[in-house]
């Protein structure tokens, strides 16, 4: 547990240390606002909830998460520190938990830091915060299924730029697999089982789920299955890299 | 007590190790030497954990690297080559990390902190982001971390590699006044630091041990251990001189190089000084000489001797 904490430490404090944390949660801020007011029209809604704030969540952390994860293994391998890192008593898994808990961390802090559109909506009518919680819990869970992705793939490449790119597209096919556009082309020759199949592993049909409200036992198991899968798939990726 | 049996590693095709086996006792200072590829890294890399052999075991303490690397990972105190660091860090921050992720709690931590930081001369620097240090302040950063736990086992992969004279000079006054019962391993090609302060060297070529002796040893194996080399006057052609010396019983031969003012004799037996004969017929001729030295022998003659006898 030692390991673990230490690394999520050093890690955390690493993003505050270079400009990149700053930069992340001012653009995070701003274009979730832009999202919110112009292209979600919650003022003209006239309904008091975050509803258009929350549907943009998926698609404003396709391009930003990947962001935060792209470094977290690429720049340890590229810079020789992974040696260090993983010479020290500490486990592999632990590392990678390390690392993604740091920055499941400071995802979920930009997140705390739009509560002034929450306040608003308090301020202007009667919304029913516990929908409202319940949608934070859930895309911060979202957030934590991109960042396992994205730690993925940053253990992949030693390139961030590729890491980046790797990442966008995995999460996007995460993030499709529950649109119609995509259960259409499913539907007309698969069985029903599979098309079902394929839209429940959707991040879409999941938050979904918990923005209205409901926080579904099976919703949390996803996302922590998905979290800890892709943890794991990172751990085997780190072990594979080093024979190399 | 590291024990080495029958370690090979394998990168697809390439074979780095082939069938390393050597044992380090506690009190050795090891310098591990080798040409560049000649998997001296590779073999340190698979010592402290962060590569898996591909075949062959090594045990650190009684603790195999490969079933209880944590373990063992807690015997070992690591540099890896050009000491990467976490460059954003302070080296407060730093070696703080590396102390909690040590396991070293509360005053001990402030203490060990307080011992390396002092042994390093790293005072002035404390505060100052890593990326903005000179090299030799980056290097002298991991040895700390290497350092900061007080590990049974140090490996110092290249420790004073791309150093000045004084920081070299620092780093190995170090290294020797670690304490006895240690077991230190070195990186090296640079031959004279193995004189300096290892107590045993492995030359390693193509992955295999190819000599395996005290420094001293190593230097006697060289043909110019115990070979006189002898000054004459700047006018003095030595070549002249040549035969009179060739002539003397314990010398085997004697070179001298056309126009130059010097001779080198070399002897018939290795062991034997020739510096009595050779000073008593200097005396008795009354010859033009200005100085006699004598060799100990030269480590990169040896250590190309064998490095490449392995190759061909």
């Amino acid at each position: 547990m030692n390991g673990i904490k230490v690394i999520a430490e050093r890690e955390l404090r690493s993003y505050f240390s270079t400009p990149l944390a700053y930069v992340f949660i001012l653009i995070f801020l701003v274009l979730s606002g832009v999202f919110t007011f112009y292209m979600g029209n919650l003022f003209e809604r006239a309904q008091a909830d975050l509803t258009p704030f929350f549907n943009f969540h998926p698609w404003l952390y396709l391009f930003l998460v990947p962001a935060i994860s792209m470094r977290l293994w690429s720049e340890e391998r590229k810079s020789g520190s992974i040696e260090l890192l993983l010479t020290l008593p500490i486990t592999r898994f632990q590392a990678v938990l390390g690392k993604f808990l740091a920055a499941w961390l400071f995802a979920g802090l930009a997140l705390f830091l739009t509560f002034p559109t929450w306040l608003t909506v308090n301020y202007l009518g009667d919304p029913d915060n516990g929908v409202i919680v319940a949608s934070y819990l859930g895309s911060w869970l979202m957030a934590g299924g991109f960042l396992a992705i994205g730690s993925c793939m940053s253990a992949a490449s030693k390139s961030q730029v590729i890491a980046f790119i790797l990442t966008g597209t995995v999460c996007l096919l995460f993030v499709l697999a529950g649109f119609p556009l995509v259960l259409n082309v499913f539907r007309d020759w698969l069985p029903m089982l599979v098309v079902d199949t394929v839209a429940s592993l959707s991040f879409m049909t999941h938050f979904g789920a918990i923005a209205k409200g409901v926080l579904g036992l099976q919703d949390l198991v996803y996302f922590f299955s998905v979290i800890l899968v892709w943890l794991i798939a990172t751990t085997v990726v780190v072990e594979m890299k080093q024979g190399q | 007590m590291i024990e080495i049996r029958h370690l090979v590693k394998r990168f697809g095709n390439l074979l780095a190790v082939n069938d390393l086996s050597f044992s380090v006792a506690p009190g050795e200072v090891l310098g591990f030497l080798g040409p560049n590829g000649a998997g001296k890294s590779t073999t340190m890399k698979i010592l402290t954990g962060f590569l898996r052999p591909s075949a062959g075991r090594v045990s650190i303490f009684g603790f195999d690297i490969e079933q209880d690397t944590i373990a063992a990972q807690r015997q070992l105190g690591y540099l890896p080559e050009g000491a990467p660091c976490y460059e954003e860090m302070t080296p407060r921050t730093f070696l703080q990390f590396v102390a909690a992720a040590r396991g070293l709690k509360g005053e001990h931590a402030k203490a060990r902190f307080q011992q390396v930081v002092e042994t390093m001369s790293l005072q002035t620097v404390l505060d100052q982001r890593i990326e903005t240090l000179s090299k030799g302040f980056k290097r002298r950063v991991g040895l700390a971390q290497a350092i900061i736990h007080d590990p049974r086992v140090l490996i110092l992969d290249e420790p004073t590699d791309g150093l000045d004279p004084n920081q070299k000079h620092q780093v190995r006054e170090m290294i020797r006044g670690l304490a006895k019962d240690k077991i230190v391993i070195i990186s090296t090609h640079i031959l004279e630091e193995v004189t300096a302060v290892c107590t045993r060297a492995i030359i390693i070529a193509r992955g295999q041990v190819v000599a395996d002796c005290e420094p001293q040893a190593l230097e006697q194996q060289s043909k110019y251990h115990n070979a006189l080399t002898l000054v004459f006057e700047e006018s003095v052609a030595a070549q002249d001189y040549q035969n009179l010396f060739a002539e003397l019983e314990p010398v085997a031969s004697v070179v001298a190089l056309e126009g130059d003012n010097q001779l080198t004799l070399f002897p018939r037996q290795k062991d034997q000084s020739m510096l009595l004969d050779v000073s008593q017929l200097v005396r008795d001729r009354k010859l033009p000489v200005t100085g006699i030295s004598q060799e100990k022998g030269r480590l990169d003659e040896v250590f190309r001797a064998v490095t490449q006898e392995q190759a061909s």
